[in-house]
């Protein structure tokens, strides 16, 4: 029995005390290498303590109010097919896998493809069945030493998905994992962690989508390991779309080998105080990374995207383009670090980010910051912040379409650069739908 | 149709019309000539319902409502077509995309039923001969990295599909070569009939050797100090405006 928030001082004591309540009630899996691992990062965590805005890294974004809410840690839920009709992405196809506060639920999931194309399997399964490839994956990418969350994650995740790819294998289906944080009758928090490791010359598309339901506050501390091995290619999605009450912090960290093609697009629509870390290391040559993202916060919402592409080896490629639409009294964060080491000569490394900011309360702070030790590189980065353009309206309402209706027509546009890289097309079509909601509004 | 009476509009503190007049009948070709910073720009920004004007006196009757209290899109919607001097940028929209709301919008606020794609599709095959346009310049992004002359062409283009009662060419000369120049005023002049009128400001009378005019009227400091028959323009051309600013000052 998990005891309730009220017994400690404050969130970090309970989730320490979360971890030592797990520990006692383990057989002989105390012992276990992943266990020693989450020891470590728990003591980790516990020295970071979570971070302030004195910490560079988090200058712009507060957890503080985070750390006001009381949480229910225990994952139970009731949550049936029924409760989630309402919040299912139409004409969804392929696998389609439920996580409940951080938990898997076969029984509201499914699963189309063949074994031979790829296994899928609980992170909670995984670690009983498959030591080995978790101890040859689990917290080897992901920084538990710096990133608190990120140590907060390792030592307490539970469950999440393990995603294998064998070599030379292209999954035809894509495989969408749905975090719901039921909030409907208590303060939900989760910690789900995934890992995907997709195989020489094989391909896969995934997609991470965040909902809440009910009315409570929730915190999701997410973190998600992808390592693509040589010639592989891999489309990545993750959309948000969480309440006024929702927290989210996540880290997706990419390890990419020779000639593998990485194309990530970071979608935040709705939530109180989102942060995405999204990090990828080019270990290889020839290996090209694509970043897109969009954002739209509006009301109090705060959406912080950190990036970060290490260009480790030589002839390597990244491109980035992230957008923001900031409306009424909310914030925005972009920071985008490049790093080119000495030995990655001939990398090629783009970065933008684009920003229309729709009211005076709204803000939007970006920094890139590039770090290049290699002499034979072409690096460009750009960032821009500004209001909707008022000749184009003018045109646009000279032409009879009305002023509401040109603002929409142009930031729905604005959005496109983004959206239409998306590839599984009942995604694109739900975000296409709940932007343009989100602009009508 | 159109009324200008004593019409006054400044930019800022900048007063740029100082009571201008003007009537235009259905069916009549009038050209605004004059120097630079005449006003003449201001003239047809004014008339679209650009906001960064003030106007401050005076007043437009279209069509028998009172232009100067309606918003962009309905004047638009009334039948005013302002083809831009520098047609702006739009990014992510085709010229396709953006005609097709547009004249949708029209047709609603005038309480008719919206064209479906294959009526659209239709009647711009229909106009795009018009102009000489090619299909492959409409479905990208309106304007962007069109040239000069691609640009002034959408601008007639857009005039053929959405049917003004009154189209005012703002210096839509300007950039372009004596073929683009010839193309756009034959756009123009196909669209001329009995029951609209146009609008043709220019600095010079190049223009009007294609896109003849009924009337020229010389706009000066803000005033038409000068009207006359299409002769008008020739004189301009030979004397420049020097005889007209002496005139004025008198």
């Amino acid at each position: 029995m998990t005891p309730s928030y009220a017994s400690y001082n404050d969130f970090k004591d309970q989730l320490l005390a979360a971890f030592r309540d797990n520990e006692e009630r383990m057989n002989g899996e105390r012992k276990a290498p992943i266990h020693q691992l989450r020891r470590a990062a728990l003591k980790q965590f516990d020295q970071l303590g979570f971070p302030t805005t004195r910490n560079e890294e988090w200058k712009y974004s507060s957890v503080s109010g985070l750390l006001k809410q009381p949480f229910d840690l225990d994952d139970t839920t009731t949550v049936t097919a029924d409760d989630l009709a309402p919040l299912e992405i139409p004409n969804l196809d392929g696998n389609l896998l439920y996580f409940i506060n951080g938990r898997y639920h076969p029984e509201l999931s499914r699963l189309v493809s063949p074994a031979e194309q790829v296994k899928i399997t609980s992170f909670a399964e995984a670690i009983k069945a498959e030591p080995e490839l978790i101890g040859a994956h689990f917290a080897h990418y992901a920084d538990y030493q710096t990133n608190a969350f990120t140590a907060l994650n390792t030592a307490l995740a539970t469950d999440g998905v393990v995603v294998r790819v064998p070599a030379n294998t292209t999954v035809e289906q894509p495989i969408i994992l749905r975090f719901i944080t039921d909030t409907r009758t208590k303060n939900s928090t989760s910690q789900p962690r995934n890992l995907i490791v997709v195989g020489k010359n094989a391909e896969v598309m995934m997609a991470e989508s965040y909902r809440t339901l009910g009315e409570g506050a929730s915190f999701v501390n997410v973190v998600t390991e992808i390592v693509l091995d040589r010639d592989a290619r891999m489309q990545y999605y993750k959309v948000q779309n969480e309440t006024e009450k929702a927290y989210h912090i996540g880290t997706t960290q990419v390890s990419q080998k020779d000639n593998s093609h990485f194309y990530s697009a970071t979608i935040t629509l709705n939530g109180h105080f989102v942060r995405n870390n999204l990090n990828i290391v080019l270990n290889g040559q020839h290996a090209e990374a694509f970043m897109y993202g969009l954002y739209m916060p509006n009301g109090r919402q705060h959406v912080d995207n950190h990036t970060l592409v290490d260009h480790a080896m030589p002839n390597s490629y990244s491109n980035e383009l992230y957008k923001g639409i900031l409306d009424d009294n909310s914030t925005g964060v972009f920071n985008g670090k490049i790093f080119v080491r000495p030995d990655a000569q001939k990398t090629n490394a783009y970065q933008s980010c684009k920003n229309v900011v729709l009211s005076p309360g709204a803000s939007m702070n970006t920094k890139p910051q590039l770090e290049i030790f290699a002499d034979d590189v072409k690096c460009s980065h750009g960032t821009t912040t500004g209001q909707l353009n008022d000749e184009a309206l003018f045109y646009m309402r000279s032409r009879g379409i009305p002023k509401d209706e040109a603002r929409t027509l142009l930031l729905y546009a604005f959005s496109q650069d983004v959206i239409s890289q998306i590839k599984i097309q009942p995604i694109r079509e739900y975000l296409e739908r709940v932007v343009t909601e989100k602009l009508t509004k | 149709m159109l009324s200008i009476s004593n019409l006054q509009a400044s930019i800022g503190e900048k007063e740029i019309l100082r009571g201008l007049n003007l009537e235009v009948n259905p069916g009549e070709v009038h050209a605004i000539m004059g120097p630079n910073g005449a006003g003449k720009s201001t003239l047809a920004s004014v008339l679209a319902g650009r906001e960064d004007y003030n106007v401050t006196g005076g007043s437009v009757i279209f069509d028998g409502k009172d232009l100067l209290d309606m918003a962009p899109e309905e004047r638009a919607a009334e039948g005013i077509f302002l083809a831009f001097q520098y047609p702006v940028e739009i990014p992510g929209v085709s010229t396709t995309n953006f005609l097709k709301t547009a004249l949708n919008e029209i047709r609603k606020y005038r309480g008719q039923d919206p064209l479906d794609a294959v009526q659209f599709l239709k009647l711009m095959k229909e106009k795009m001969k018009l102009v000489n346009i090619d299909q492959s310049l409409l479905s990208r992004s309106l304007n962007e990295g069109f040239s000069g002359g691609e640009k002034k062409r959408n601008e007639i283009f857009q005039m053929a599909m959405l049917e003004p009662k009154l189209a005012i060419l703002d210096e839509t000369d300007s950039g372009l070569d004596i073929d683009a120049l010839r193309i756009v005023a034959d756009g123009v002049n196909q669209l001329r009939s009995p029951d609209r009128a146009t609008i043709v400001v220019t600095h010079y009378q190049r223009l009007l050797d294609y896109i003849v005019p009924d009337y020229v009227h010389v706009l000066y400091k803000g005033r038409i100090v000068k009207s006359g028959p299409k002769e008008l323009a020739l004189e301009l051309e030979e004397k420049g405006y020097d005889w007209i600013k002496a005139e004025a000052a008198v």
